[in-house]
C-alpha cells in the first residue's frame, strides 16, 4: 500500500501547487488559507492527542433516539460517576435497525480500525460474524472476576459463547413472542386471549366477521419475519425449532411445511397496507382499536406507554399463541476487540455494562429487562416484571430477526426467501429456499 | 409570442400554478410539521396550520445540530471551491491545450461520474486510512474534491470549447503564454460556469449522506449524519425532526433562492449540457 | 503549433486529477472486480478466486430479476417523466409571460434538497391507508372528491415502484426544464417566424422545428437521468424501506454486502451496475465527442 500512500502525496503537492498558481491572478485565495491553516494545528495537535488518548472510550452503537438512547445515556451517567476521568466518546450511527452503523462498523474493522467497544446482539450474530472473523477477546476472565455466571442465566451463556469463550457482555434481555392486544375489542367481541393457534384463527374469524377487516396488525418486512420466527417456534415446539438452527433438523420436513401453512395462515389477516408501516404505526393500530392484535417485541411496551396508554387497559400481552412457556429473546451486549485502541477503557466500559447498577440504569428507560437476575424490582413496572419472572422459569430459546439463531449471512437469505414469498405466497419455493439458505450459509450438510 | 393572444396565454398560468402547489407540498408539510407541538402531529391532520407556533422546535433543533451544521460549512466551501479549481484547469487544457492523448483522457475522466459510490466504499475507507485522513474532514473533501472532478471537468470544458477559437489564436499570436492565456482570457470569461460548478458541488457535498457517514468520526459528521441519527428508534418527535429538516435544508435554500438566477443562466447558456 | 513546454504544462495541471481518479475511480473499480470475482463472504476478505460464480448465482436469483425488472419500470418512467414535464415546463415558460423567473426558480428548487430531509415527507404524503385511517395525499384527494385518484402508492402489488418514480420526478424535473429552456432559448426567433409566415400551427412549429432541434439535449437529459436512476437507493429506502417488491440493484448490492456479508455477490452487482452504466455513456461519449469533431 505504500506505492499508494506516496501518489496521493503526490497528488496532495500538485493540487496545492495548482492553487498556488490559482493565487497569482488574485483570484480565490480562499482554498489555500484554509488547507494551510488546518494542517498546521492538526500537526501540532498530535501528540497532545496521543496523551488524551489513554484516558477515552470509544463505544459504537445504533441507539441514537428514544428510549434506546436514553438508556444508554443514563449507563454513561453511571460510567461518569465511577471513571471520572475516562471520556466517554458516544458514535452512534442511526438507521434501518443498525443497517447504517452496522455498514460503518465493517468497514472501519476492515480498515483496522476498531472502536473500543460496539453493540451488537448477542449470539450468531456476533459469533458469526466478529468472532468468525477473529475480532473479539473472549470476556470470560470480566465474567469471574465479577461473579457474572453467578447472576446470569445459565441458559444465556452458551448463546453467547463459542467453544467455552465468552464473547460479549448483554446488557438486556427482550422478549421477541409477545401478542399484544387491544383489551377492550377482545371484550367486545367476546374474545378470551387465545393461547393456541387455532383459537387464535377463531378468534381473528369471528373479528372479520364482525367487520375488522385486518385483525392483525404488521408492519414493514422485518416486522414479517419477526412474525415468522414466533410462528415456526408455535408450530414446531422448542426443541425442533433448536434444532432447525443447529443443523438438527431438515428444513424440508413436512413439519416445517406446516409451519409455512400457518405462516401463510396468519399473514392472510394482516393489514393491506403493512409495507408501508413502520412497528410503531402497526402497535398503534392495536391500541387505537384499528385492529386487535400485533405480534412484536416487548420494546413495544415502551412504547405504548409513551404514547400515553396503561398496562391491561389500554394493552394486553401474552405469549404468541402456541407459544407458551417459551421465552424466545434477544439481547443487547457490547464487545471487547482485539486490539481495541483502549483497552483498558473499554473493560471499564464492559464492567459497567455488566453491572447491577449499570444494567438497573439502562433497562427501566429503554424498556428491558436486565440480564442479570438481580435487579432491583422495585424499579420495573408491571410488564417487565412479568417478563423477569417468564425469564427465569420459562424455556429459553432465540430469536432470528434479532440476531440469536442465525449468523448474519443466513439470516439475509431468509430474509430474501422471506421477502419473495411475501410477493408471491408460493411455499414451496419459500421451503426450497429456507432449505438452501441453511445448506449454503447455516449448518446443514 | 404575438401568435398567441394575450387572453389565451393566462390559462398558460394554470399549470404553472398547479406545478408550483407540486413543487411546493413537501414544503409546506416540512414547516407546518415543524412548528406544530408535539400533542398536535397526527398523520390525519397533516395538513392542518398549526394552533400555535412553537418556535421551540427549531429552537431544540438547531442546538442538537449546531456543531453539525459548522462542520458541514468546514467541508463545503473547500470541497466546492477546490473541485472548481480543479475542473476550471482540467476543462481549459482538454478544451484548449490539447496534448497528445486529451482526447482520451477526458472520456476517462468524465466516466467516473457514474460509478455507484456504495460499491466503493470499503477500498475508499482502507485508503484514507492509509493516508490518515480518515475521520476527520478533511478527508471528506478530498473525496468530494475527487468524485467532483469528472462532473466539474466536464462543464468547464464544454463551456471553454464554446470560446472562439480566435480569441485564443490572437492571444498567442500576442506572445502570451498558456497560463497567461487562462487567466486573462479564458478565467474571465468562465465565471457563469464557476457559479453552476460551485452550486453544484456545494449542494452535492452538502446533501451527502454515505460518503460522511463511513468517512468521518462523530466529531465531525456533518448535518445529514447528524439529522439522521436525531429519528431516533421509539418516539420520533417528528416536529422536531421537521424543523431539523427544513434548519439542514436552509442553506441549500438559501445559495438557490440567491444564486439561483445565476445558476439557471449558467445552466441554459450549456453550461450543464452534457 | 503548441510549444512542447506548454503542452508538458498542459500534462502536469491535469495530471493530479487524472492521478486521483485513477486511483479513486479505476482503482476501486478494479478492486471491485477482483472482488467480485472471490469467494468473499464473511467481515474479512478473503480473496480466494471463484471465477464467475457469483455472476452465475446472480442471474439465477430471482431476487435480482425483480431488481432488474424494477429497475426499468422506474427508470423508464423517472426519464420519461422527468423529458415530458420539463419539456412542458420549459416550453409554458417560453412564453415570455410575466413571472417566468419566479417560476423557473421554484421549479428548480427541489434540487438543492436530499431525501435525507425529504424521505419522511414523502413517506407521509404516499400513505397508502384508505377509510378511516386515511391521510396523506388520498387525504387531500379524498377531500377535493377526486376519489378515483386515492391509490395504494408504493404498496400497489406488482407496480409499487412506478410511484417510487414520483419524488424522484418531483426532485429533478425542474432541472430538466432548465435544461430544456436553455435550449429554446439557443433558438433564434427567425427560425420561428419563419414557419408562422408559412402558415404552420403552433403545434405544428414545435413538433416540426424546435423538437428535433432540441434532440441533443434530450439525450444528455437522458444520459444524466438514466445513471441516477440506476443508482437510486437512498430515495427508496427513505420512503419505502427495504423490501424485496421495491428492491432495485443498488439496495440488493448493499445489503448483501452489508446485513448478509456476502462481499463477493454485493461487488459482482457493483460491476454490473457498472456495465450497463457504460453501455449507457460509452456510445453518448463517443457520439459527442465525433460531432464535436466535426463541428
Amino acid at each position: 500500500m505504500r506505492y499508494k500512500t506516496f501518489l496521493l502525496f503526490l497528488i496532495l503537492a500538485l493540487v496545492l501547487v495548482a492553487c498556488g498558481g490559482g493565487n497569482n491572478a488574485a483570484t480565490n485565495t480562499e482554498p489555500v488559507a484554509p488547507a494551510e491553516e488546518e494542517a498546521a494545528p492538526a500537526q501540532e495537535e498530535a501528540p497532545a492527542e496521543a496523551e488524551e488518548m489513554a484516558n477515552q472510550v470509544e463505544v459504537f452503537s445504533w441507539w441514537t433516539g428514544g428510549g434506546e438512547a436514553a438508556g444508554l445515556e443514563a449507563m454513561i451517567k453511571v460510567f461518569n460517576e465511577k471513571y471520572p476521568d475516562i471520556e466517554f466518546i458516544n458514535a452512534a450511527v442511526a438507521g434501518g435497525a443498525g443497517t447504517n452503523a452496522r455498514a460503518v462498523l465493517a468497514t472501519r474493522l476492515q480498515a483496522g480500525d476498531a472502536p473500543d467497544s460496539w453493540q451488537g446482539h448477542a449470539g450468531q450474530e456476533l459469533i458469526g460474524t466478529y468472532v468468525a472473523a477473529g475480532q473479539l477477546e473472549p470476556v470470560n476472565f470480566l465474567f469471574e472476576e465479577n461473579g457474572w455466571l453467578d447472576v446470569m442465566p445459565e441458559t444465556l451463556i452458551p448463546l453467547i459463547s463459542q467453544d467455552g469463550n465468552i464473547y460479549s457482555v448483554p446488557v438486556n434481555i427482550h422478549r421477541a413472542n409477545v401478542l399484544w392486544n387491544n383489551p377492550t375489542v377482545l371484550a367486545e367481541n367476546g374474545i378470551d386471549v387465545p393461547t393456541t393457534l387455532d383459537e387464535w384463527f377463531t378468534a381473528m374469524d369471528a373479528l372479520q366477521a364482525a367487520g375488522m377487516e385486518a385483525p392483525l396488525a404488521m408492519g414493514e418486512q422485518w416486522t414479517a419475519m419477526h412474525l415468522f420466527e414466533t410462528i415456526l417456534l408455535a408450530s414446531l415446539g422448542a426443541d425442533d425449532y433448536n434444532a432447525l438452527w443447529d443443523g438438527g433438523k431438515s428444513w424440508s420436513e413436512p413439519e416445517v411445511a406446516a409451519a409455512l401453512e400457518n405462516f401463510a395462515k396468519v399473514l392472510s389477516y394482516t393489514n393491506s397496507d403493512a409495507s408501508a408501516l413502520s412497528w410503531q404505526d402497526a402497535a398503534q393500530l392495536v391500541v387505537n382499536g384499528d385492529a386487535a392484535f400485533n405480534v412484536m417485541g416487548d420494546w413495544a411496551e415502551g412504547y405504548f406507554r409513551e404514547i400515553g396508554f396503561e398496562p391491561n387497559s389500554g394493552y394486553g400481552w401474552s405469549p404468541v399463541p402456541g407459544t407458551n412457556g417459551n421465552f424466545q429473546f434477544l439481547s443487547d451486549s457490547f464487545v471487547l476487540p482485539v486490539g481495541a485502541p483502549h483497552r483498558e477503557a473499554a473493560i471499564a466500559w464492559l464492567t459497567v455494562a455488566g453491572s447491577r447498577e449499570g444494567q438497573d440504569a439502562f433497562n427501566p428507560v429503554k424498556g428491558s429487562i436486565p440480564a442479570r437476575s438481580d435487579g432491583d424490582r422495585a424499579l420495573y413496572g408491571e410488564y417487565l416484571l412479568s417478563a423477569m419472572d417468564d425469564w427465569s422459569n420459562n424455556t429459553v430459546v432465540g430469536s432470528l430477526t434479532h440476531g440469536v439463531v442465525a449468523n448474519d449471512s443466513w439470516k439475509s437469505e431468509i430474509d430474501t426467501a422471506l421477502g419473495l414469498f411475501l410477493v408471491d405466497k408460493d411455499a414451496a419455493t419459500f421451503q426450497t429456499a429456507l432449505a438452501t439458505a441453511c445448506t449454503s450459509s447455516g449448518p446443514c450438510q | 409570442m404575438t401568435a398567441i393572444q394575450s387572453r389565451k396565454r393566462y390559462f398558460f398560468y394554470i399549470p404553472l400554478v398547479l406545478m408550483a402547489i407540486f413543487y411546493l407540498i413537501p414544503i409546506y408539510i416540512m414547516l407546518v410539521t415543524g412548528f406544530k407541538s408535539f400533542a398536535e402531529v397526527d398523520l390525519q391532520t397533516m395538513w392542518r396550520l398549526p394552533q400555535g407556533i412553537h418556535f421551540d422546535n427549531f429552537v431544540e433543533a438547531f442546538t442538537k445540530l449546531a456543531p453539525h451544521l459548522w462542520n458541514s460549512i468546514k467541508l463545503v466551501i473547500p470541497a466546492a471551491i477546490i473541485s472548481s479549481i480543479l475542473g476550471s484547469l482540467n476543462g481549459f487544457v482538454l478544451a484548449r491545450w490539447k496534448f497528445p492523448g486529451a482526447d482520451v483522457i477526458f472520456p476517462v475522466l468524465l466516466f467516473g461520474m457514474f460509478i455507484p459510490y456504495q460499491s466503493i466504499l470499503i477500498p475508499l475507507v482502507q485508503f484514507m486510512r492509509e493516508i490518515n485522513l480518515y475521520g476527520g474532514v478533511w478527508g471528506l473533501v478530498l473525496t468530494h474534491v475527487i468524485y467532483g472532478i469528472p462532473i466539474t471537468t466536464l462543464t468547464f470544458r464544454n463551456y471553454y470549447a464554446t470560446v472562439p477559437k480566435e480569441l485564443i489564436e490572437s492571444a498567442k499570436i500576442d506572445g502570451a503564454s498558456m497560463m497567461r492565456t487562462y487567466f486573462y482570457i479564458l478565467l474571465p470569461l468562465s465565471l457563469p460556469s464557476f457559479v453552476v460548478v460551485l452550486i453544484w458541488q456545494f449542494t452535492s457535498a452538502w446533501n451527502d449522506f454515505l460518503f460522511a457517514v463511513v468517512l468521518t468520526s462523530p466529531e465531525n459528521w456533518p448535518i445529514t449524519v447528524a439529522l439522521n441519527n436525531m429519528a431516533g428508534s421509539q418516539i420520533i418527535a417528528w416536529n422536531v425532526q421537521m424543523a431539523g429538516s427544513f434548519i439542514a435544508a436552509v442553506p441549500t435554500l438559501l445559495v438557490y433562492i440567491f444564486l439561483g438566477r445565476y445558476f439557471l443562466r449558467g445552466l441554459m447558456s450549456g453550461a450543464l449540457k452534457g | 503549433m503548441q510549444s512542447r513546454k506548454d503542452q508538458l504544462l498542459g500534462l502536469a495541471l491535469v495530471s493530479p486529477s487524472i492521478l486521483a481518479v485513477l486511483i479513486f475511480v479505476y482503482g476501486f473499480i478494479a478492486w471491485s472486480g477482483r472482488v467480485s470475482l472471490s469467494q468473499w463472504k464473511g467481515l474479512m476478505p478473503d480473496y480466494t478466486w471463484a471465477g464467475l460464480q457469483n455472476y452465475i448465482g446472480l442471474f439465477t436469483d430471482p431476487r435480482f430479476r425483480i431488481d432488474i425488472r424494477n429497475t426499468v419500470v422506474f427508470t423508464v418512467l423517472f426519464v420519461g417523466g422527468c423529458l415530458v414535464l420539463g419539456l412542458t415546463l420549459a416550453i409554458l415558460l417560453d412564453q415570455g409571460l410575466r413571472g417566468e423567473g419566479f417560476f423557473r426558480s421554484l421549479y428548480l428548487f427541489p434540487m438543492a434538497i436530499s431525501f435525507i430531509v425529504t424521505g419522511v415527507v414523502w413517506r407521509w404524503l404516499m400513505n397508502p391507508a384508505q377509510g378511516s385511517r386515511i391521510s396523506g395525499l388520498n387525504l387531500i384527494f379524498d377531500q377535493l372528491g377526486l376519489d378515483f385518484l386515492i391509490n395504494k402508492w408504493h404498496t400497489t402489488p406488482e407496480w409499487g415502484i412506478a410511484f417510487i418514480a414520483i419524488p424522484a420526478i418531483w426532485q429533478m424535473s425542474g432541472y430538466t426544464m432548465a435544461l430544456y429552456l436553455g435550449g429554446l432559448r439557443a433558438i433564434p426567433e427567425s427560425l420561428r417566424e419563419a414557419a408562422r409566415v408559412d402558415g404552420a400551427s403552433e403545434f405544428a412549429m414545435y413538433r416540426r422545428i424546435i423538437l428535433p432541434l432540441l434532440s441533443p439535449i434530450t439525450l444528455s437529459a437522458m444520459i444524466i437521468l438514466g445513471h441516477i436512476s440506476l443508482k437510486v437507493f437512498d430515495l427508496i429506502v427513505a420512503v419505502a424501506g427495504k423490501q424485496i417488491p421495491l428492491d432495485v440493484p443498488a439496495i440488493y448490492m448493499w445489503t448483501t454486502t452489508f446485513d448478509g456479508n456476502f462481499y463477493g455477490r454485493g461487488a459482482s452487482i457493483g460491476i454490473l451496475l457498472l456495465l450497463s452504466v457504460a453501455v449507457l455513456v460509452i456510445p453518448y461519449l463517443r457520439y459527442t465527442l465525433k460531432n464535436e469533431a466535426e463541428l
